[in-house]
């Protein structure tokens, strides 16, 4: 196993293989994306990293930012995200991708800045990086796999583990009264006023695959408005770490796991879904001061119920 | 060249140029009093410091506030971050994609740094980082320590890295140095420590404000996204044997040139001396007022303040001791620089040690007397003017 990418400057657009006037003779279906590099995966059979990395390599592609963006990784699986995106990259310690990207775009405030990480890295050691990246708004794009498992160290469980599921360091079950329940960070991220577009995808079947990739688009364009942070959870498999073939695992997303963390769109603030959680934000006095609270933008006075996706 | 002016009753010193090409000096600007932290902050901004990430904590919360102030005036990236874990990586993220970055700390801060130390240094990352040092263990306390010498200089995070180290000891070399720690980090692509402590940090000095703009060398490894090139990666994991024994031979290489080229001391009073004081930061700045009253009352005494931690300037010191009857290192911790100080001498030259804890201090006649103690109790020469101490009758305990 080689992890050099690969060699060659990297082509911007791909050639147009036809025109409406002039109608290429073959036409090109599926290929694989300039920004996935042909290197070969350490992924195992049926896991979903490589499926989410094409559809951001796809969007990428699309939007035509890939040649200012930078890619912060993270620990886990997917530590080797930056062989397969051919982008500029920095590695995170673990859990540590929302500052380390809040690092890169203060800095670079032009450039297209996103983490890529998994529940093991976001939802557990990650959650105070990623609860105040996301309170302060900062305008990266979070790509987060959700397998329900610590996959590379052998498939223990995470917080995002659901009740009662068997890991290796669950091995009765998870039982919540020990061992507690399942962490929805999209839903709490939900509630903030800095996030401007989080939705939560998964990769079951094609229907979804092309929604989810609906949702990464949307939220690099949330991160071009410069509107807030933006977030995709995608959940995915773990064929391995479940101790299933791909296609069991693939069935029980859509059977177990979508049932326990609803797919669809929570916030889209442009758009006016979602309701931030009124929070006391004041409003800055001129003298720099804290004015007595009010509800500032983007915040509704209004009570929000608690979140739920709206249709995707 | 650009100094530093304070106008009668303005908040904060602002930059004022020289007059152009008149080839004429700008008249010097008055000693200002500044606070160690401010001027620390102050000389970040002057050398050119792109982005400053941080977060509260006693006694350094002055160098956060006045970067809260002073970088968003001048268009540069400032972070208030929910935990010291947060900065330090806000910090590895802003230098991967080019900026010159300052962190600050103070001593339990920077134990929750050391993981962002350990990347960055194996990711090859300048950060110049302060630790306005307390007193330890735990959360121990707020008053000035040197408590942290062995982690700033024997390491803070897991693996083989090292950090160069320099300590001030006055406010006017604070300034210099954090010009040094950014010319060091990039230099040779490393994270670079300024060691100082709750007095460094606190008290006021006179100073010149003469701040030194540093110019930014190139660099073909920083991320800004890859156009019309191949795309860089910023890691430390190399998950080969092989790539990371390599990784880590070009480590060792370049603190190798370290070692050899930066090593930086101060001596004063050594020609002749008996006994040699090692002491650095604030509890040099107490060594120097012993060794000149022991140099009064006949006590050959002489000081040797190492500038640099790591790497430690232990050939001069050990040149500087050869002749000496007692080496005597004086620090504010319980034996931690004495063990550089006994690596340095070799066993050549009896080696004592004075310290204190807590953010307690050591008054000047303390240290006079440990020096005595260390003098009378070492075979040597009769003294210069020997007085009336023996052995029996030396004050003070050598500690």
């Amino acid at each position: 196993m080689t992890m050099k990418p690969e060699v060659g400057p990297l082509p911007l657009r791909r050639p147009a293989t036809g025109t409406p006037d002039a109608p290429a003779a073959a036409r090109t279906i599926y290929r694989r994306p300039i920004l996935l590099s042909a290197q070969p995966t350490s992924y195992c059979p049926g896991c979903g990293h490589g499926i989410v990395h094409r559809l951001i390599a796809e969007v990428l592609e699309e939007l035509g930012v890939a040649d200012r963006t930078i890619l912060v990784g993270s620990v886990g699986c997917a530590v080797f995200a930056y062989d397969y995106l051919r982008l500029d990259a920095v590695e995170s310690p673990h859990g540590r991708a929302a500052a380390v990207a809040t690092g890169v775009k203060r800095y670079r405030p032009d450039r297209v800045v996103f983490t890529y990480q998994g529940d093991g890295d976001l939802a557990a050691i990650g959650t105070a990086e990623i609860v105040h990246a996301a309170a302060r708004g900062e305008r990266i794009t979070v790509i987060f796999v959700n397998n329900g498992i610590y996959g590379m160290t052998g498939g223990q469980m995470a917080p995002t583990t659901l009740a009662g599921q068997k890991t290796t360091s669950s091995p009765l079950g998870r039982d919540t009264r020990t061992q507690g329940y399942p962490l929805p960070v999209t839903e709490l991220l939900s509630l903030l006023p800095g996030v401007a577009y989080a939705a939560r995808g998964c990769i079951a079947e094609p229907g979804l695959i092309g929604k989810t990739k609906a949702m990464i688009r949307r939220a690099f364009d949330v991160q071009l408005e410069d509107t807030g942070l933006s977030i995709v959870e995608v959940l995915s498999t773990c064929p391995v770490g479940w101790g299933m073939t791909p296609t069991e695992s693939m069935q029980r997303l859509e059977s177990e796991v979508m049932g326990a963390y609803p797919v669809g769109l929570f916030v889209d603030r442009a758009k006016g879904v979602g309701q931030a959680m009124p929070a006391p934000v004041g409003r800055a006095s001129p003298a720099g001061g804290c004015a007595a609270a009010a509800p500032g933008p983007g915040v509704p006075a209004k009570e929000a119920g608690p979140a739920r996706p709206a249709e995707a | 060249m650009a100094v530093l002016d304070r106008p009668a009753g303005a908040g904060r010193p602002h930059v004022v140029a020289s007059p152009p090409g008149t080839g004429v000096e700008a008249p010097l600007p008055d000693r200002v009093l500044m606070k160690g932290n401010e001027a620390i902050a102050e000389a970040a901004i002057a050398a050119g410091c792109d982005a400053y990430f941080g977060y509260p904590i006693t006694p350094q919360a002055e160098l956060l506030e006045w970067m809260a102030r002073r970088m968003p005036e001048e268009g540069r990236a400032f972070v208030q971050a929910e935990s010291e874990l947060a900065a330090i990586n806000m910090a590895l993220g802003a230098a991967a994609a080019g900026a010159r970055v300052l962190v600050s700390s103070s001593s339990p801060g920077i134990s929750l740094m050391a993981e962002g130390m350990s990347y960055m240094a194996g990711s090859r990352l300048p950060v110049v980082l302060v630790n306005v040092m307390r007193g330890g263990p735990g959360l121990g306390s707020i008053g000035a320590s040197q408590a942290d010498y062995l982690q700033a200089t024997k390491g803070h995070g897991h693996g083989d890295y090292r950090v160069p180290v320099l300590a001030p000891s006055s406010i006017a070399e604070a300034i210099e140095l954090v010009g040094d720690a950014f010319v060091l980090a990039e230099r040779y692509r490393t994270p670079v420590m300024i060691l100082a402590d709750g007095i460094l940090g606190q008290a006021m000095e006179p100073v010149v404000p003469r701040f030194r703009s540093i110019p930014k060398p190139t660099a073909d490894w920083i991320l800004e996204g890859a156009a019309g090139r191949d795309p860089r990666v910023v890691r430390s994991l190399h998950i080969r044997p092989d790539e990371l024994e390599e990784a880590n031979e070009v480590l060792q290489a370049t603190y190798a040139e370290i070692t050899a080229k930066e090593r930086r001391w101060a001596g004063e009073s050594l020609d002749g001396a008996e006994v040699v004081v090692v002491a650095y930061g604030t509890a040099a700045r107490v060594a120097r007022t012993a060794v000149e009253r022991a140099r009064e009352d006949g006590l050959r005494a002489g000081l040797f303040r190492p500038i640099t931690l790591w790497p430690f300037p232990a050939p001069a010191l050990r040149e500087a001791a050869a002749g000496a009857r007692a080496v005597l290192a004086v620090e504010l911790s319980a034996g931690q620089l004495v063990e550089d100080v006994r690596l340095a001498i070799e066993g050549t030259v009896p080696v004592f040690h004075h310290g204190r804890t807590g953010g307690m201090v050591p008054s000047p006649d303390e240290v006079v007397a440990a020096m005595r103690k260390a003098w009378a109790v070492t075979p040597g020469k009769a003294p210069t003017r020997p007085g009336t101490v023996t052995p029996e009758t030396a004050p003070g305990g050598v500690r």
